[in-house]
C-alpha cells in the first residue's frame, strides 16, 4: 500500500517503463522456469455458444474477453497491482484529467502487416457510441467528448469531465484497438499476441502465434484452442483426464478432486467478485435504517465463506472494496453475527414476527444458501424470512431490484470508480438499493478528478464508510475465482479482476513438456 | 397372387405417404406457431439478453430496431414463414450469419452420433429382445431383463459421468470431452465419439430390447404359432418366418420413438461431452432468445420425428401380409 502512495501516476504512466512493465512476471517467479517457446494447450471456458465474438466492444463473458485479449491488444493494460500501465500506447498523460494525450508506440503492426495509426485508436474507440454498434460500454464511452487524430501517432481524448482513470478504463477488453474500418469479425485483425487460424462460434477458437508480436520475445505458446464446457464436472474431469491444460472457474467442492491429482494445480485468485442482499430503500420495510442494521447483523460471514465457498472467499464488511485493492480502507470496525444487536434493531424498526419474501436465485451465485442461513438466523431473533427461489434465466430482467428483500451478483471492475458510478451512486441505473446520498455523489465526482493518488484513496476510503453504514446493501464475502491448471503450464498468477490472470494469461504462459 | 399383393401395398403405401406429407406439413405450421408463442412468453428478448445486464434502454431499443424485433409479432412471424416457405430460414440474431450456415455446421454431427449409435443399438436391441423372449423365463431371459430394466431406470447423465471418470480420468483410455475438427481422422473422430455413443446407446438399446421382447411374445401365445411349432417349424424359423412380420409394427414404433430421440433428446450427452451437436444449439438459441434460428432447430427435430414415424409406418405396411394385401 505504501509502495503504491509513492508513485505517482504521472511517473508510471509516463514514457520508459513501457516496455519493462510489459513484462509482468516478477523476477523470483521467472527464476522457477525460464520461459520458453513452443506447445500447443487447449483451454476451456465456462461458456461458448453462437453468441460468442470477436468484436471486442460485443464480448459479453469470459470466453468473449480471453479470446480479444488473445488477439488484441489495447492503450494500456493493467497488471496484477490494479495498475493500468502503457501498452500500445507508448504514454498517455493529461494535466487537467479531461484532456488526454496518447502517443502511439511506434512500429507496431496488425496481423495483416498494416502499421497502428492514429486512425485506428480513433475508429476503435468512436465506434462504441454507435448505438448500432452494440457495444457493452457504450454508457462509458458517452465521457468521449471527442477523440482525434493529432498526426500519424498521436490522439487527443477530450473527456466531458476529469477522471483520472481513464488509462484503467481503456484497459479493458471492450476498449481493444480494432483496425479502422472493420465490420467483418468472422476473423480478426488485431495487434495481439495470438492471430486467428479458426473461429467457430460455440465450438472453438483456433489462434496461433504472432511472429511480430509488439512485446519482444512474447508470446510463448505456438497454439491455444480455446474452447467453452458450461458443465464444470465436465470442465473439471476434462483438466484431469488431460484433454485441456487450463480451466477457468473450479467450484469450491471441486478443488480437493484437482489438488489431489499429482499433475494438477489450483490457482485461486481473490476478486472484488460478490452476491449482496438488497434491501429497498425505496420501499417499506426495508428502508427502515433499523431494518438493514438488522440485517447486517444476521450475516454469519465465516459461516458463508467456510461452507458456501470452503474458504475459497475473503470476508467483506457490507461495501465492495476488497482488502486487496489500493484503495481499501483498513480502518472501518467490521461487522460481524450479533444476535442481540439484531433483535434490538429489529425491535426499534417494530418488524418483530413480520412475515418477509427474500428473492433468490441460482443467476447470483450463493444467494439461495445465503438466503437460508439469513432465514435461519432470522428466525431465532423473531424475523420470519420466507426463501422464494426462482429461476436463472430472465432473472436479471423480472427480479433483479424489483423486490424490496433480494439478491444481486456483482463481477468485478476495474476501477473504484466504475463500481461506485454504476452501482451506488445515487441516479445510477443499478443502484440496487436505491439508497441517495448526497455526499457520496460529491465524494464520487471529486474522487474522479484527483490526480494525487493519497487524496484519492481518503476520498474513496470515506465514500467506503458511507456505504457500510447506510447502503441498503449487505455484502458477506468476496468469492475467489478458482482456476485449475496442469502443472506443465507455467507463468500463470493471480490477477484479481478475473480468472485466467484477469482474462490475459495467453501472452503470459509457457508449456514445460 | 403375391405380385399383386405387393402392388396393393405399395399403392396403400404411397397414398400414405402422400396423406402423410401433407398432414405434417400442417404439424409443422402448427408446431412453429406454438414455438413462436411460447418464446414470446418468455422473460426478455434476444437485444436484452445480448446486451446483458448493464443494458441501458436506449441500447435496447437501437439494437430492437438492428434485429427487426420491433415490429409486431405476428408480422415477425409472417415474415419468417414466408422466407421459410421461400427455402430461407433468416438470419441468426446472436451470431450474425444465417441460420443454414450455423445449422450446417451443427447437423452433419447429431446425424453422425445418431447414426453411429443406431449402427449399434438396432442390431443389439434386436438380438437382446428376441433372445431374451426366446428363452421366456429362462436364466438368460432372467439376466437380460434385469441388465435392460437397470439401463432404464438409470439416468444418462449418470452413465456418462461414470463412463468419464472410469475411461477417462482414471484408465485414460478415452477423451472425456468429443472435440471434432475439420481436420481430423475417422479414427479420431470415433475415439472422441466412443463415449458419447456409449452413453447413448445404453439407454436406447434398453428401450428398444424391451419393446421388441414384449412384442415378440405377445405374439408368441397366438394360435398360429402354437400350430407353427407343432408342426415341428425349428424355433428360430418360428420367430424369424412366422412370428416377425407380426411383431414388427410395434418394434418399429419402438425403435423410431427411441431414434428420434437420438437428435433432439442427445442434450445431455451434448453437454456433458461437450459435442457440438444441435440439441445443444437449440438450447443456446432458447436461452439467446434467437427466434430464427430457434424455429429452424424444432422444424428439424420435428420433420426428422415425422420422417421417422412414417418409415415406421410404412415398413408395417410392406412388413405384413395381412395390411399389404388391404
Amino acid at each position: 500500500m505504501d509502495e503504491f502512495a509513492s508513485l505517482s501516476r504521472r511517473g508510471l504512466i509516463g514514457a520508459g517503463l513501457g516496455l519493462g512493465a510489459g513484462l509482468l512476471l516478477p523476477d523470483s517467479v521467472l527464476a522457477a522456469s525460464k520461459p520458453r517457446r513452443g506447445g500447443h494447450i487447449r483451454v476451456a471456458s465456462l461458456s461458448s455458444s453462437t453468441a460468442d465474438t470477436l468484436d471486442p466492444a460485443k464480448g459479453a463473458l469470459s470466453t468473449d474477453y480471453v479470446r480479444h485479449y488473445m488477439v488484441y491488444s489495447g492503450l494500456t493494460q493493467m497488471g496484477g497491482d490494479l495498475i493500468a500501465r502503457p501498452a500500445l500506447a507508448e504514454r498517455i498523460v493529461s494535466d487537467d484529467q479531461t484532456v488526454w494525450h496518447v502517443r502511439l508506440r511506434k512500429g507496431v503492426t496488425f496481423h495483416d502487416g498494416a502499421s497502428l495509426t492514429a486512425q485506428d485508436v480513433v475508429w476503435s474507440l468512436l465506434r462504441h457510441k454507435d448505438p448500432a454498434v452494440g457495444s457493452k460500454l457504450a454508457t462509458i464511452a458517452e465521457q468521449f467528448a471527442e477523440v482525434k487524430a493529432a498526426g500519424k501517432q498521436d490522439v487527443v481524448i477530450r473527456l466531458t469531465g476529469p477522471n483520472a482513470d481513464l488509462p484503467a478504463i481503456l484497459a479493458q477488453s471492450h476498449f481493444l484497438i480494432l483496425r479502422a474500418g472493420t465490420r467483418d469479425f468472422r476473423t480478426a485483425n488485431g495487434t495481439g499476441p495470438y492471430m486467428v487460424t479458426q473461429f467457430r462460434p460455440g465450438v472453438r477458437t483456433l489462434v496461433r502465434r504472432n511472429p511480430n508480436y509488439w512485446k519482444p520475445g512474447k508470446a510463448w505458446l505456438d497454439e491455444i484452442e480455446l474452447i467453452g464446457i458450461p458443465d464444470e464436472v465436465s470442465r473439471v474431469n476434462a483438466l484431469l483426464s488431460g484433454d485441456v491444460q487450463l480451466v477457468i472457474a473450479v467450484n469450491p467442492r471441486s478443488a480437493k478432486r484437482v489438488m489431489a491429482s499429482r499433475g494438477h494445480g489450483l490457482l485461486e485468485t481473490p476478486s472484488s467478485l460478490y452476491t449482496n442482499l438488497i434491501m429497498r430503500q425505496d420501499q417499506l420495510p426495508t428502508g427502515n435504517p433499523h431494518f438493514v442494521a438488522a440485517m447486517k447483523y444476521l450475516t454469519d460471514r465465516p459461516l458463508i465463506k467456510r461452507a458456501l465457498y470452503r474458504g475459497y472467499a475473503t470476508i467483506a464488511n457490507d461495501q465492495p472494496i476488497p482488502p486487496f485493492h489500493p484503495y481499501y480502507r483498513a480502518d472501518l470496525p467490521q461487522t460481524s453475527l450479533d444476535l442481540d444487536k439484531a433483535r434490538w434493531h429489529l425491535q426499534r424498526a417494530g418488524l418483530t414476527g413480520v412475515r418477509l419474501p427474500v428473492y433468490a436465485s441460482p443467476a447470483a451465485d450463493g444467494s439461495v444458501d445465503m438466503a437460508s442461513i439469513l432465514q435461519e438466523y432470522g428466525s431465532r431473533v423473531g424475523l420470519n424470512l420466507a426463501v422464494n427461489r426462482v429461476p436463472a434465466d430472465g432473472y436479471w430482467s423480472t427480479h433483479w431490484m424489483k423486490h424490496p428483500l433480494g439478491f444481486g451478483n456483482t463481477n468485478p471492475r476495474p476501477t473504484a470508480d466504475l463500481l461506485f458510478s454504476l452501482f451506488y451512486k445515487s441516479d445510477a441505473a443499478w443502484n440496487e438499493s436505491g439508497w441517495k446520498n448526497p455526499r457520496f455523489d460529491r465524494l464520487l465526482l471529486e474522487a474522479r478528478g484527483e490526480a494525487d493518488q493519497g487524496r484519492r484513496k481518503q476520498l474513496y476510503g470515506e465514500m467506503q464508510g458511507l456505504v457500510r453504514a447506510h447502503c441498503g446493501v449487505g455484502i458477506p464475502v468476496f468469492i475467489s475465482l478458482i482456476d485449475g491448471y496442469d502443472r506443465r503450464l507455467k507463468g500463470l498468477r493471480p490477477v484479481s479482476l478475473g480468472g485466467l490472470m484477469g482474462y490475459q494469461f495467453a501472452e503470459h504462459v509457457w508449456w514445460e513438456g | 397372387m403375391a405380385g399383386a399383393a405387393t402392388f396393393s401395398g405399395m399403392k396403400a403405401a404411397l397414398i400414405l405417404i402422400g396423406k402423410r406429407f401433407a398432414s405434417s406439413l400442417l404439424t409443422l405450421l402448427l408446431v412453429s406457431m406454438t414455438i413462436f408463442v411460447i418464446a414470446q412468453l418468455l422473460p426478455g428478448d434476444a437485444a436484452q439478453e445480448a446486451l446483458g445486464q448493464s443494458a441501458t434502454a436506449e441500447q435496447v431499443a437501437a439494437l430492437r430496431h438492428e434485429m427487426g424485433l420491433d415490429r409486431p409479432a405476428p408480422v415477425r412471424y409472417a415474415s419468417w414463414l414466408s422466407g421459410m416457405v421461400s427455402g430461407d430460414p433468416g438470419q441468426s440474431l446472436v451470431a450474425n450469419m444465417p441460420v443454414a450456415e450455423v445449422i450446417s455446421s451443427r447437423l452433419p454431427n447429431s446425424l453422425l452420433l445418431a447414426a453411429l449409435t443406431a449402427l449399434i443399438a438396432v442390431p443389439a436391441a434386436l438380438a437382446i429382445g428376441i433372445g431374451s423372449a426366446m428363452n421366456r423365463g429362462g436364466r438368460i431371459d432372467r439376466a437380460l431383463n434385469i441388465t435392460t430394466l437397470s439401463m432404464v431406470a438409470v439416468p444418462e447423465f449418470l452413465v456418462a459421468t461414470i463412463a468419464v471418470l472410469l475411461f477417462s480420468v482414471e484408465l485414460r483410455w478415452l477423451p472425456s470431452i468429443a472435440l471434432v475438427s475439420d481436420e481430423m481422422s475417422w479414427g479420431e473422430y470415433l475415439r472422441g465419439v466412443a463415449m458419447p455413443i456409449l452413453t447413448l446407446s445404453v439407454v436406447v438399446i434398453a428401450q428398444m430390447a424391451r419393446m421388441t421382447r414384449a412384442a415378440v411374445i405377445d405374439q408368441m401365445d397366438r394360435p398360429y404359432v402354437e400350430m407353427a411349432v407343432l408342426k415341428g417349424v425349428a424355433p428360430v424359423q418360428v420367430v424369424l418366418k412366422h412370428i416377425m412380420p407380426n411383431a414388427i409394427a410395434p418394434i418399429v414404433n419402438a425403435m423410431a420413438l427411441s431414434l428420434s430421440y437420438l437428435l433432439g433428446g442427445a442434450v445431455i450427452v451434448e453437454t456433458i461431452f461437450n459435442y457440438p451437436g444441435l440439441a445443444s444449439l437449440m438450447v443456446n438459441a432458447v436461452t439467446s432468445r434467437d427466434m430464427p434460428l430457434l424455429q429452424a432447430c424444432a422444424m428439424i427435430f420435428c420433420a426428422a420425428y415425422l420422417i421417422l414415424m412414417l418409415i415406421a409406418d410404412v415398413t408395417a405396411i410392406l412388413a405384413n401380409p395381412r395390411l399389404r394385401a388391404q
